[in-house]
């Protein structure tokens, strides 16, 4: 589907570890015993999530000259993007992550975009539900396989919730 | 930190508050370093709006990250084979979030080991927000 690059940067892994309150230097302090036991500072389980910055287009973040949908002067600003305003509407269901090699600074990583498999089930509330998977491979500049991260999101007929 | 699979036990259990009284600005730093600024995490005039009376609540993401801590602590750094999570409940401010792996099975192979942990992570009222499993290797 699509390709990009991901730069992997010491500060972005700090605000990552910070935000989800884990305070292993393994995650900052290269002189640390944890950073050494680890062969160097890495990033931690699902920190490729990250690379959601670089995604040219990506829909939940604002982009200048797109109408964004947050609040301003009204309380939904726009009715497009990643708000399904069509009646039904869609969810983060399921994520995983397969790792082969530590993800650390320094690195810029190719992610590699790419459709997985669908399937549909009957649910009780929204109608029927699909399910779909979309891939992210991350590789290092040699090529080599670094995360493989799946992402299944359910999308439901009627809108619920 | 080595992870010795002598030291383990099937039914051994590792578990830790990950989250205690969960902030609005802790989402809002999640939406800043993961990139995903959806407005129903951090946008509480959006979220009341837009079909969340009780306002915002957390990325199933965000639960997902916290989560991994209980895993890393317990296994050590790198040694993560797999990660899998399903998001069965909602997160919301205020929540305390308990993160739970158990020990379900140790597989030996030479030189190393691998083992399967099954994740649960659950708020104070002890309801179900993620159910999830992973595998790492032990020396």
């Amino acid at each position: 589907m699509k390709t990009f690059r991901f730069p992997v940067e010491a500060g972005q892994i700090l605000q990552f570890a910070r935000a989800i309150g884990d305070p292993n230097p393994a995650y900052v302090d290269p002189e640390s015993d944890a950073a050494t036991n680890a062969g160097g500072v890495l990033a931690p389980p699902t920190f490729t999530q990250a690379a959601d910055h670089y995604e040219p287009g990506y829909i939940r973040r604002p982009e200048p000259g797109t109408p964004w949908f947050g609040s301003g002067r009204e309380p939904i600003s726009a009715t497009q993007g990643a708000f399904n305003a069509e009646g039904g509407s869609g969810f983060h269901a399921e994520q995983s992550f397969e790792y082969h090699r530590p993800v650390r600074p320094g690195q810029v990583l190719t992610v590699d975009v790419k459709a997985g498999r669908t399937w549909q089930k009957d649910g009780r509330r929204g109608g029927k539900l699909t399910f779909s998977e979309i891939v992210q491979e991350f590789r290092d500049e040699a090529g080599a396989l670094v995360v493989t991260a799946t992402f299944v999101g359910v999308t439901t007929e009627r809108r619920v919730g | 930190m080595a992870l010795r699979a002598s030291d383990l036990i099937v039914g051994q259990v590792f578990e830790q508050v990950v989250v205690d009284d969960l902030k609005r600005t802790q989402l809002v730093m999640y939406a800043g370093a993961s990139g995903d600024f959806h407005p129903f995490h951090s946008d509480e005039v959006f979220a009341q709006a837009a079909g969340s009376p009780a306002g915002v609540f957390g990325h199933g993401m965000f639960t997902m990250a916290v989560t991994g801590r209980v895993l890393t602590d317990a296994v050590g750094d790198g040694r993560l084979v797999s990660y899998t999570a399903r998001f069965v409940g909602q997160v919301w401010p205020g929540d305390t979030l308990i993160a739970r792996a158990t020990v379900v099975a140790v597989h030996r192979r030479a030189p190393d080991a691998l083992v399967d942990l099954e994740i649960q992570t659950v708020n104070r009222a002890g309801d179900l927000v993620l159910a999830g499993s992973a595998v790492a290797r032990a020396d």
